[in-house]
């Protein structure tokens, strides 16, 4: 047994490299290491570089679907609106996109179960200190209305001849179910952020004052880029004010998130992450420029509309890898709560 | 729901409705006492049917069960950690010592790390993320106050997996064909046992009573008693994980004497309940979708076709 006794401390920058071949140590005031360090060198101690959390045993399913299910919230709301102020061809857009986030949204969400065929055990108590109870309730409750309005949208393009009886039915109820689907949107475009915040994954728990702002305007931004896409650009005014709206939220919070989350906020910076992040904002500010801008043309309409959407995507795949990049590197469990117990500030009940 | 549900110290049992329920029951695990021999881990796996592990040869130590999973629910972490040789034999001054008797090994010929060993396991939260984000109530607090998966209700959906803050419930993977597949899984605290009033395996299998099972507040005195003992013997870094309820979880029901920081053990230094901050989360989710609405019918107030 010859024992190693430098292992497993990550002193600079860059150390997330483990070696497993020895005893866990620490190193104190070691390194000069990374070009761009911008929190100062964590010297932390760890079990052999193990993680302390688990990273959620999530596919990236759960990525898409915080996309998906932000674009079908958004898409009931700019349906609701269309209908109330007479615009069929932004109402159309609006409903089509409920319609297809919704089913990808129900596809990725079964798909990331450990038992499928359990699925509907979700629906067996109302929990509120869940999220993910709470966010079941959301969709099921938002659902059979925007997937009644959307319903209506695709009856009312068959033939005049066919619109008959309850297919009739169908139609007038309509602009009722859009209308409650577009107010019961708001929570499904917000309550994905408490799902993910609501952890022990550090950089999603981090992010939980501004994680909410994150994504309904990321929602907002992809949803209205949808619409510039598909509806006429006659009627897709309100769409490009709500997109641009909605990336300006995006782009105020999520800078403000990186400020506010402590060392956590590297795992956006860096890695997989980083690159997502970066290519959200390019992606989101162009997009949002095009809209202002170009929005009376077709092609520009098309391009920055695109350009919305890929910018929320990746605003979603970049918080999602930063938070499983937090959880497997024990230095974002341990040298926040390292440095609150060396100041004196353990979290402790105050009687 | 009390005013203490989410946070701060309370009787888990009660506060979930039990009105006549048996004392809490937990661990108390005394490392200065673990010798390593992993008797705990295998205890737990033949008596809870847990299947193999991911047997991995990682070169750290003794250990290559490498975590708490949902197929390792005792798992004993090994740390040769690096000792200083003293410059000088040290005068017996005849003081009471703890462990061996003195050898008569010359200094230089003895190792130059110490031994430490630590059997980790559920902690049974008094707030239990995992139970608290459970979606489907397949987590549920027993009468014991103990944390337990019912495996026939949970769906797999993961979340209890990333909300505990010690990294312990996991959704199994493997072996294939195995019923649990997919499913959280962790200790139990033996539940079937308690019932029938024994102790759990892993206690009862231990042979230097390191873990020790009992009522929590006999334990958590019992713990306070132990670390008093070994301070007046000079074992300056002996400390206490988990047995203050008051701490971030509101203590544990498996608590811990440690001779180091935590996380030299793998164990998180001031580990938090992340419901703690949930009424916080809604109320700014709230905030986030009240504007949402607001930003949508504003959308389409500013101009006409």
């Amino acid at each position: 047994m010859s024992p190693a006794p430098d292992a497993s401390t990550h002193g600079d920058g860059s150390g997330t490299q483990v070696r497993h071949g020895g005893s866990p140590g620490r190193s104190r005031g070691r390194s000069r290491g990374g070009d761009r360090v911008m929190v100062p060198d964590a010297d932390f101690t760890s079990y052999y570089g193990r993680p302390i959390v688990k990273a959620a045993p999530w596919e990236h399913d759960i990525a898409y679907y915080l996309f998906t299910g932000g674009v079908a919230a958004g898409s009931s709301l700019l349906a609701g609106g269309a209908d109330l102020t007479d615009r069929p061809g932004l109402r159309r857009a609006g409903r089509i996109g409920s319609l297809v986030g919704l089913l990808l949204s129900i596809v990725a969400l079964v798909h990331d179960l450990g038992k499928p065929s359990r699925f509907l055990n979700m629906l067996r108590v109302v929990k509120l200190t869940s999220p993910m109870s709470v966010g079941t309730w959301i969709l099921s409750l938002h659902g059979p209305f925007a997937g009644l309005a959307s319903a209506a949208e695709l009856v009312g393009m068959l033939p005049t001849r066919w619109q008959r009886g309850p297919v009739r039915l169908l139609l007038r109820l309509g602009r009722p179910a859009g209308l409650v689907g577009a107010v019961t949107a708001p929570p499904v475009a917000a309550y994905t952020a408490v799902l993910l915040a609501d952890t022990a994954t550090p950089a999603w728990h981090a992010a939980h004052e501004e994680l909410p702002f994150v994504f309904c305007g990321s929602a907002a931004a992809a949803s209205g880029g949808w619409a510039m896409v598909t509806a006429p650009i006659a009627e897709a005014g309100p769409a490009r004010t709500f997109a641009v709206g909605g990336a300006a939220v995006e782009l105020v919070m999520a800078h403000r998130m990186e400020t506010s989350m402590g060392l956590a906020a590297e795992t956006l910076h860096t890695g997989t992450a980083g690159r997502w992040m970066r290519a959200s904002k390019v992606l989101t500010a162009t997009g949002a420029a095009g809209a202002l801008l170009g929005g009376r043309s077709r092609v520009l309409s098309v391009v920055s509309g695109t350009a919305l959407m890929a910018g929320s995507f990746c605003t979603r795949m970049g918080v999602y890898e930063a938070g499983m990049a937090s959880a497997r590197d024990p230095k974002y469990t341990v040298v926040p709560q390292r440095e609150r117990v060396e100041r004196g500030e353990q979290v402790r009940h105050q009687g | 729901m009390g005013p203490n549900s989410l946070f701060g110290p309370l009787d888990p049992a009660s506060d979930a409705g039990y009105t006549d329920a048996p004392k809490r029951k937990g661990f108390f695990t005394d490392t200065s006492v673990c010798i390593g021999c992993k008797a705990c881990e295998v205890a737990c796996k033949e008596w809870n049917d847990v299947p193999e592990n991911a047997f991995e040869m990682l070169g750290t130590s003794y250990d290559n069960s490498h975590s708490l999973n949902a197929n390792q629910w005792r798992h004993v972490a090994f740390i040769e950690k690096p000792a200083a040789k003293p410059s000088a034999p040290s005068v017996d001054l005849g003081m009471p010592a703890v462990g061996a008797p003195v050898s008569d090994v010359p200094q230089d010929e003895k190792p130059d790390f110490q031994w430490l060993m630590s059997s980790d396991v559920c902690k049974h939260c008094t707030h239990a993320a995992c139970l608290d984000v459970c979606p489907t109530g397949s987590l549920f607090r027993s009468e014991f106050g103990t944390v337990v998966v019912q495996d026939d209700i949970c769906n797999g959906c993961g979340y209890c997996v990333a909300a505990c803050p010690y990294g312990v419930i996991d959704r199994r993977r493997g072996p294939e064909g195995d019923p649990k597949v997919g499913i959280a899984q962790k200790c139990t605290l033996c539940y079937d046992r308690l019932t029938d009033g024994q102790r759990p395996a892993c206690a009862a299998a231990c042979p230097t009573e390191s873990i020790q099972y009992g009522d929590v507040d006999e334990l958590r005195e019992r713990a306070t008693a132990r670390v008093e003992l070994l301070h007046e013997r000079g074992v300056m870094d002996a400390r206490l994980y988990g047995n203050d309820p008051d701490d971030g979880v509101g203590g544990t029901g498996a608590m811990f004497l440690l001779l180091d920081e935590p996380e030299v053990y793998g164990l998180p230094p001031d580990p938090v309940v992340t419901t703690k901050d949930l009424p916080r989360m809604f109320t700014r989710a709230g905030m986030a979708g009240t504007a949402l609405l607001i930003g949508a019918a504003l959308s389409f107030v500013r101009r006409r076709p």
